[in-house]
């Protein structure tokens, strides 16, 4: 047994980790989900805004990151539409403007068909330059954004007439994969208006430790990977959701079945490893 | 033949079988797209107008449509998504097929990305940067002619000091004077230093201090809170004893290579937490990558319930109706 442990081939580890991920999604398994304070958090910061409050929601990421995200961008919108928030989506990255639109799709137009393009939502879409677009935005939003995602002046968008630079805004929701990000908003956006900007992010689990530092003052809430998203999901759906909910709505719970299987193997396969560690340096072995 | 060869060929088989099998004698078969055809009005005047829009729909939809009016055409196979879920499916299968080691279908799936990456980047950059950023400012009216009907800018002859800093910055293709673009390149880590400079000294180094200087003791409504006080301690013995151990002017022995010693510790629970994190993101990679192996390819499962129909409404129905 111990031979065979130590000379297991590397791909036995793969086919065993791809079984724990499979099994699951194919029985479908979820667990129930305790909500951490930074979830909380996240939670809190959005229902303590009134109804018409402006909320700039940030698509900074793309498909590859959909995975960890998509879910949290779901529940940031619905939370946000049931709350009757106005809603101005933007991107600093590319495909973050598809993801916009899908999120709206989703979202937006299957469960609040009620809601109006430039009444209660608007989509400004995606704007290169990075960071330089947060500072920019910052003191004149016109500058950079002469029309939306639709080509639509946005002189001629009801819910920007009164809207100049982005510190109108009553709350940032960034959800990001990398840079610029959450990194960014909290450095280039929040710090120097700590009175006038807020931010809640959720992020991918490669850059939430990066984020920590900022937690509490520059950053109240986060959602750190599939695990926040599954949180979060667990108290917007406690609170709004209903038994009709589609699918959609249970994504990031559904992925935490998977996640517990596979790293119950992750640990096995750590202690199986030390042990043989172990047992070599015993014996001597190099 | 190679005990590998033998087991890709054995594999192959299976799963061509199985995929065969599941698209021949399944009564819902398996990988299939549909959309709708919404009519698209031109203009007031034209409201039912030669334009169409394409919209993806649930198979469920299909059916349902396909049992209300057998042969309608209005929500319909598509022949484009579907590829695209086959082209997505053997994609997805060609990567993951790295792990048991390098093969051709590997290097088709990478080199398709890159190029495909490439491509697109090539397109943003050309549609997102230079048209509306460069020649709407220089020539609005002929962009807004040409490409952005809603463009609203006015003419500015200062962006020429970008266009020109562009072509400079491309002067280093040339074999000759490639030095010519080292300015415009000085420029852009100028402007960006200083621009990141005054934001990390203010949102990193000094947000960050004020950040660490927290009370000891925690005392709320009178009362010492042990477990908010143990956090704010250990959260300045961690930034503590983290400067300490980077703080090579002085050898770390005695009380100082202790309290590194300690720093070491916390940088390696912040390296394990960090592990952690990346754990979960790509196990998260991993599922949504079978889930939709699962539900979109193989119709294996369905959580988002797009191949449920309601009762009354017979598959065998919706698929009498195909013709």
């Amino acid at each position: 047994m111990y031979r065979h442990l130590r000379d297991l081939d590397r791909r036995w580890v793969f086919l065993l980790m791809l079984l724990a991920v499979a099994v699951p999604i194919l029985l479908q398994s979820r667990f129930p989900e305790t909500p951490s304070a930074l979830s909380r958090a996240v939670f809190e910061q959005i229902e303590s805004l009134a109804p018409g409050d402006r909320v700039l929601l940030a698509f900074d990421y793309d498909p590859a990151s959909a995975g960890e995200l998509q879910p949290m961008a779901t529940s940031f919108v619905y939370h946000c539409a049931k709350k009757g928030l106005r809603l101005y989506f933007l991107a600093l990255w590319p495909v973050g403007s598809q993801m916009i639109e899908r999120t709206i799709q989703e979202v937006i137009d299957k469960d609040f068909p009620e809601l109006v393009y430039g009444r209660d939502y608007v989509d400004l879409g995606y704007k290169s330059g990075g960071e330089g677009v947060i500072k920019v935005i910052l003191t004149d939003i016109r500058q950079l954004f002469s029309t939306d995602a639709r080509g639509t002046p946005v002189d001629r968008i009801p819910m920007m007439a009164d809207v100049r630079s982005i510190r109108q805004m009553k709350l940032i929701v960034s959800i990001s994969a990398g840079t610029p990000g959450t990194k960014e908003w909290v450095q280039y956006a929040v710090t120097p208006y700590p009175d006038e900007l807020r931010i809640v992010a959720g992020c991918t689990g490669v850059q939430a430790p990066l984020m920590y530092p900022y937690i509490p003052d520059q950053l109240p809430g986060l959602l750190g990977a599939i695990k926040g998203a599954a949180e979060y999901e667990e108290l917007v759906m406690r609170t709004y959701g209903g038994a009709t909910l589609s699918g959609t709505y249970t994504e990031a719970r559904r992925r935490m079945g998977p996640q517990l299987v596979a790293h119950v193997l992750m640990i096995l396969l750590i202690i199986a490893g030390n042990a043989i560690y172990f047992a070599e340096r015993r014996k001597g072995v190099r | 033949m190679q005990r590998s060869t033998v087991l890709w060929v054995v594999l192959l088989i299976c799963g061509a079988a199985f995929l065969l099998g599941r698209a021949a004698f399944s009564a819902r078969g398996m990988g299939n797209a549909y959309v709708r055809m919404v009519p698209q009005a031109v203009d007031a005047a034209h409201p039912q107008g030669r334009w169409q829009a394409v919209e993806p729909v649930a198979p469920a939809e299909y059916w349902r449509a396909q049992a209300a009016t057998p042969g309608q055409t209005t929500v319909r196979w598509s022949a484009a998504n579907t590829v695209g879920i086959w082209v997505a499916a053997f994609f997805t299968l060609a990567v993951l097929s790295f792990l048991a080691g390098d093969n051709p279908a590997y290097k088709i799936a990478e080199s398709v990305l890159v190029g495909v990456s490439a491509a697109y980047w090539m397109v943003v950059s050309f549609w997102e940067v230079l048209v509306p950023n460069l020649l709407g400012r220089l020539a609005p009216a002929v962009v807004r002619a040409w490409a952005l009907p809603g463009l609203e800018a006015d003419a500015d002859l200062f962006y020429l000091v970008p266009l020109v800093l562009g072509v400079l910055l491309l002067w280093r293709l040339s074999p000759r004077g490639a030095w010519i673009a080292r300015w415009p390149m000085a420029f852009i880590i100028g402007v960006f230093c200083g621009l990141r400079l005054v934001t990390f000294i203010h949102a990193d180094f000094l947000s960050q201090i004020r950040n660490t200087i927290v009370p000891l003791a925690v005392v709320e409504r009178g009362r010492l809170s042990l477990w908010d006080s143990l956090r704010n301690l250990t959260l300045v013995m961690g930034v503590l004893s983290c400067l300490v151990y980077f703080f090579f002017s002085v050898e770390h022995r005695g009380l100082v290579g202790k309290v590194a010693h300690v720093g070491t510790w916390f940088l390696m629970i912040t390296f394990g937490a960090a592990f952690g994190y990346t754990v979960m993101g790509r196990i998260a990679l991993l599922a949504i990558r079978l889930e939709f192996l699962f539900d979109d390819w193989l119709w294996l499962i369905d959580p988002y319930k797009r191949r449920v129909l309601e009762e009354g409404v017979t598959l065998l129905q919706g698929l009498g109706g195909l013709g």
